[in-house]
């Protein structure tokens, strides 16, 4: 079974991090992934650009009813984390292209919250590390 | 054990830090009174490095804040007039859900409007703009009055009094409690913007040495373009403003060289600039774009990201940069901006057009040192050594910093060394 791990804290309490606390969090928290990675465990990792890069394309309710773009994070509803998608996009526009896509595919009801990836690492399922991994920022 | 002590007396730390805005602006309206607001917020903090370690973190830390403080201020209210006191906040250091529900219904349609509040009476129009910068840094950032006195190299005391007289004339004045309407807000958000812009600047400005005491600052202005943003959501502007913002601070490390001299934006080692931060902002111009009526602050934006994006100093499109000066001349027209624009120019259309389009400024700039540094540089890619020289003679006399002057003095060097006539 694959499992999705979920990071959530205080966005604007990772912010005033210094720098030097921020890469010691980073550095301890690379010592566990990389227990994972040598024994091929490890899939995609990412960090995400803070939710103030965020916008959210609504679905429209209505039938044939436009999804509309806003400004900001998915507020938090009654609706539920159900699944992403890591996209490469040309930019904010395409992206919202694809999540329209989506929305055409599976309408009716939801969102799809799209924010930029500020570090990411595919890693490789199945196949373990021979060596530490190098970092790669996207 | 003593790493998770560590980790947890950091977090404490970093939490009361970006609580600290909305729980002092939460305050302030429920007070009304910026000194009680400040001694509630202050007394808050220290029930919560008590209570915190003991009891675990509160699900929202300010919330919880903005509840015990409130509660510590009338506690004191209550003691002096021998009344019964308030439960210890021991009882309510992990507020149940009910009590959080009420606390964020009560204030998340306020938090807006009171942090804008609170920002909004440090640009006291009676104020000037360093003193508007020392009060927000005090109040709003918590900074202490040693940090801000180092920030801007006066003593302590001197920083004591500035602070002192500048509260006097806010608290002196009609704070606006009222909700505003829509054309008020605005007003209040752009002022707020600008003040936001100075504190950046203050930190920006400063090269060498006091860059590491004095960058805290262009943090500072990052952390509360954020919190603008993040309760103005929809607001291109200050997208933009925080983009500058993060493209500008994004090359900090590129600024000065290990002697404090200025480096040229084009002779910076661009493996220093900062990759994330240069990636939020150009996330945010993204953003910014789609609502199509860009402003001062999303040109600017704009323009930096050009140079974010060229991964060498050749590679930068200056004919696109040229353009975006051009709408910056129609949003925010200042000789300043032309002369900017001018460097634009001389890339694209060479050094006699771009001198040709400074020297009718010359009347209202002739107090200004990047006049005749361009002026200058200009004369002397044309080949007119004699007049370059004078230019930055007259600059040299009008530089701000001895960083500055370095730098023009570096012209006059390689002039001579190439055997320019004089």
């Amino acid at each position: 079974m694959l499992y999705a791990i979920l990071c959530y804290n205080l966005e604007d309490v990772i912010a005033a991090w210094t720098p030097a606390q921020d890469a010691a969090a980073m550095a301890r928290l690379e010592a566990v992934e990389l227990g994972l990675a040598l024994a091929g465990r490890l899939g995609p990792v990412a960090r995400l650009l803070p939710t103030t890069a965020a916008v959210t394309l609504r679905k429209g309710r209505a039938e044939g009813g436009e999804a509309l773009v806003i400004d900001g994070p998915f507020a938090q509803t009654k609706e539920q984390l159900l699944g992403f998608y890591l996209v490469d996009c040309e930019g904010l526009e395409a992206a919202i292209g694809v999540a329209r896509d989506l929305a055409v595919a599976n309408p009716d009801r939801g969102a799809y919250e799209i924010r930029p990836v500020e570090v990411y690492r595919p890693g490789e399922l199945g196949t373990p590390i021979q060596r530490p991994a190098l970092r790669a920022e996207a | 054990m003593t790493q998770i002590a560590d980790m947890d007396a950091a977090w404490i730390d970093a939490a009361i830090t970006s609580a600290r805005p909305q729980a002092v602006a939460a305050l302030l309206r429920y007070f009304r009174d910026l000194d009680t607001a400040q001694e509630a917020f202050q007394d808050a903090c220290l029930r919560a490095l008590k209570a915190w370690p003991k009891n675990g973190p509160p699900r929202d830390p300010t919330a919880w804040l903005i509840l015990v403080g409130r509660n510590a201020a009338l506690d004191g209210v209550r003691k002096q007039s021998k009344s019964v006191p308030l439960p210890p906040e021991d009882l309510i250091s992990d507020l149940e859900d009910a009590e959080a529900a009420l606390v964020d219904r009560l204030d998340a349609e306020h938090y807006r409007d009171d942090v804008l509040r609170l920002l909004f009476i440090c640009c006291h129009p009676d104020l000037p703009a360093t003193q508007q910068v020392a009060v927000a840094l005090r109040i709003v950032s918590g900074l202490s009055v040693k940090q801000i006195a180092r920030a801007f190299l006066v003593g302590e005391s001197a920083m004591e009094q500035r602070i002192t007289r500048a509260k006097a004339r806010i608290g002196a004045g009609d704070v606006p409690f009222g909700a505003p309407d829509l054309e008020e807000r605005g007003r209040r958000l752009n002022a707020v913007a600008a003040m936001v812009y100075l504190i950046f600047n203050e930190g920006y400005s400063a090269g060498g040495q006091e860059a590491a005491t004095r960058g805290a600052l262009c943090d500072e202005a990052i952390r509360l373009a954020r919190l603008l943003l993040r309760l103005f959501q929809g607001e291109p502007e200050v997208m933009g403003l925080t983009a500058l913002l993060l493209l500008q601070h994004a090359r900090a490390q590129a600024r000065f060289d290990a002697q404090g001299a200025v480096v040229l934006l084009e002779d910076q080692d661009r493996s220093l600039w900062n990759g994330r931060m240069i990636a939020e902002g150009l996330a945010l111009i993204d953003k910014a774009v789609r609502h199509r009526r860009p402003g001062p602050y999303l040109v600017q934006a704009a323009i930096a990201a050009e140079h974010a994006r060229a991964p060498r100093a050749e590679d930068t499109n200056w004919t696109r940069i040229d353009l975006l000066y051009g709408d910056l001349e129609q949003l925010a027209p200042s000789p300043v901006v032309t002369l900017n624009r001018a460097v634009a120019v001389s890339k694209v259309a060479g050094p006699e057009a771009a001198l040709a389009m400074i020297e009718p400024l010359a009347p209202k700039l002739s107090g200004y040192f990047y006049f005749f540094g361009l002026k200058g540089g200009l004369l002397f890619q044309l080949g007119r050594q004699a007049e370059a020289r004078v230019a930055f003679d007259q600059a040299i006399a009008l530089a701000n910093t001895p960083a500055e002057a370095a730098h023009i003095r570096l012209h006059l060097d390689r002039m001579s060394g190439e055997g320019g006539g004089g």
